[in-house]
C-alpha cells in the first residue's frame, strides 16, 4: 500500500518473460492487493488481483456490470462510446435481467450439446493437421491450425456459411483491437451486425438446426428482440474466435518451451490427463489480460480499505491465476496440478458462455496435435516469435513450426 | 456421515462445471441449460466429486448439507 504514483493499466509483459503478467500487476498481487490503476479517461479504478478476493468479489450482488452507470471502467474510449448505445445483453446486466436473457442463450452451449460436436470438431481438426502436413515447411500454426479451428466451428455452430469467414475474422479482430480507433471499431461491429441480421431473418423463413435457427425461434415466441439476437450472434462470434485461436497457439509454444510437460501429453492417453492439460494451460497463459470490470453499487470494506459505491473496480485474472497463495509456484506450467478453480474464463454468474466448447476444442487441439506430429519443433529462435499483445486477450501474430 | 445437495436454482448461470465434474450428481436441463440435481442425497463415492462441483460453480449456487 503505498502512496507513490498510481501505475497505468493495462501493463505491459516483459519481452523476456512473455508468458507472465506483466511485473506491475505481480508486484500488486503480493503487495496491494487492493490497489488503484490510472486507465485511458484519467480515472483510478480499484484494481483487485488476489485470487480469493476476485471469488468473493466477483459473486457480490454489491457489484454491478451495467456499464452505462457513471464512473464504469471502460476498457477503451470506443467501449465507452458504445456502451451508450448497445441494448442489455447478458453482458452489460446484472440480476435478474441477466438470468432471464441468459437462460436465452445457454442451450446450444450446455455439456451434453458441446460434447455432441467433440466427433465433428476432431474431424476438423485432423483434416487441419492433413492439410498442414502435406503443406511446405515450416508452415505457420496459427492459420493452419490455431484460427482455422474455431473459426470453422463458431461458424458451423451459428450457421454461418464458411464461405464468408474471411469477412468474420477480419471484422473481428477490427471491433476489439486496441488498435483500432473508436469509428473503425463501430464500423466492423456495425458490418457483422447488418450480416447477422440477414442472416437471422434467413433463418427466420428456414429454420436449421444451427443457434441463429434457435434465437430466431425465440425471437418468434417474443423471448428475445430481434436485436438481442443479432448483438449475442455478434458476440459469439467475435468471443469464440481469437481466443480459442491464441489459445492454441500459445499452448503449443508454452508446451514447446516446456519439453517435459509436452512428453506427458504425446506418451499419455488418458482423457482426465488432457483435460488436466487444458486447464493449467488456462491458468498458466489467461490470455484475456486487459482485466473485466465493474463498478461498485454499495460500500464494500475489503482489506481493510473501503471501496465506495460509484467506484470503478478491475480484476486481472492473470494476477488471480498467477496469485502464489492459491497456485504454488505459479511460474511453473505443471500439467498435472489442481488448477480448475482458475479464472482464465472470470468468474461469478457472467463467466464465459462458452467455456464448454473452448474445453473441448483445446482437449482435442492438445491431445491431438503432438501425437499426430512428435516431432513438433519451432522455425526460428523463441525470441523472433511475434506476440500479439495489443488486444484484450494476448496471442500470437505467427508460429512458425516444422517436423 | 451423509451429504444432501441444495441447488439454488435462480443463480445458476448454466455454466456446466458440475457436470463436468460429477456428471452422475448433475445434468442440464435442454431448453435453458439450468442444472438438474440427479441425485440429491450421493453416496460416500460421489461425494469429493460433489464438493468440487460447488466449489467451482461460479455462480455459488450449490449449497452442501453435511450432517
Amino acid at each position: 500500500m503505498s502512496d507513490s504514483v498510481v501505475p497505468e493499466y493495462p501493463m505491459q509483459r516483459e519481452a523476456k518473460c512473455p508468458f507472465a503478467p506483466a511485473a506491475g500487476v505481480r508486484t500488486m498481487t503480493r503487495e496491494d492487493p487492493v490497489g488503484k490503476v490510472r486507465i485511458w479517461d484519467g480515472s483510478e479504478p480499484w484494481f483487485i488481483t488476489r485470487h480469493a478476493d476476485q471469488r468473493a468479489l466477483l459473486n457480490d450482488p454489491r457489484l454491478s456490470i451495467e456499464e452505462t452507470r457513471p464512473g464504469f471502467p471502460h476498457m477503451t474510449r470506443g467501449r465507452a462510446e458504445a456502451a451508450k448505445h448497445t441494448p442489455p445483453l447478458i453482458t452489460n446486466t446484472d440480476a435478474p435481467e441477466h438470468t432471464r436473457l441468459r437462460r436465452t442463450v445457454n442451450a446450444p452451449f450446455m455439456v451434453k450439446r458441446v460434447e455432441a460436436l467433440r466427433p465433428r470438431i476432431q474431424e476438423v481438426f485432423d483434416g487441419l493437421i492433413d492439410d498442414m502436413l502435406a503443406g511446405p515447411k515450416p508452415a505457420d500454426l496459427v492459420q493452419a491450425i490455431g484460427l482455422a479451428v474455431p473459426t470453422i466451428v463458431i461458424t458451423e455452430l451459428l450457421g454461418v456459411p464458411y464461405a464468408d469467414h474471411k469477412f468474420f475474422q477480419t471484422n473481428s479482430s477490427r471491433t476489439i483491437s486496441h488498435e483500432s480507433t473508436p469509428e473503425e471499431a463501430a464500423a466492423a461491429g456495425g458490418a457483422l451486425a447488418a450480416y447477422l441480421g440477414e442472416l437471422l431473418q434467413q433463418k427466420m423463413a428456414e429454420p436449421a438446426g444451427d443457434v441463429l435457427s434457435e434465437m430466431g425461434a425465440r425471437v418468434r415466441a417474443g423471448e428475445m428482440t430481434a436485436s438481442e439476437a443479432v448483438h449475442m450472434g455478434v458476440a459469439i462470434l467475435i468471443a469464440g474466435h481469437e481466443t480459442s485461436a491464441s489459445m492454441i497457439s500459445l499452448g503449443t509454444l508454452a508446451l514447446l518451451r516446456n519439453p517435459d510437460q509436452l512428453a506427458l501429453l504425446r506418451e499419455s492417453d488418458d482423457p482426465k490427463l488432457v483435460a488436466n492439460a487444458v486447464e493449467e494451460l488456462l491458468r498458466y497463459l489467461t490470455i484475456v489480460h486487459t482485466g473485466i470490470r465493474r463498478i461498485a453499487s454499495e460500500d464494500i470494506e475489503l482489506r481493510g480499505r473501503t471501496i465506495r459505491a460509484g467506484d470503478g473496480i478491475i480484476f486481472d485474472l492473470s494476477g488471480a491465476d498467477w496469485d502464489a497463495e492459491e497456485f504454488p509456484e505459479p511460474e511453473k506450467l505443471d500439467l498435472t496440478r489442481t488448477a480448475r478453480q482458475h479464472h482464465a474464463f472470470g468468474y461469478g454468474v457472467h463467466q464465459c458462455l462458452g467455456q464448454s466448447l473452448a474445453r473441448v476444442e483445446l482437449q482435442i487441439a492438445y491431445g491431438t496435435l503432438y501425437k499426430r506430429i512428435p516431432t513438433l519443433a519451432l522455425a526460428v529462435p523463441f525470441e523472433d516469435v511475434e506476440f500479439a499483445m495489443e488486444g484484450v486477450a494476448y496471442g500470437l501474430k505467427s508460429l512458425p513450426v516444422t517436423w | 456421515m451423509s451429504m444432501r445437495i441444495e441447488l439454488d436454482e435462480p443463480k445458476c448461470v448454466a455454466a456446466g462445471q458440475c457436470v463436468v465434474v460429477a456428471p452422475d450428481v448433475f445434468d442440464q436441463r435442454d431448453e435453458d441449460g439450468v442444472a438438474i440435481v440427479l441425485d440429491a442425497e450421493p453416496g460416500p463415492e460421489q461425494e469429493d466429486a460433489a464438493r468440487e462441483a460447488a466449489a467451482v460453480c461460479p455462480a455459488a449456487a450449490i449449497k452442501l448439507v453435511e450432517r
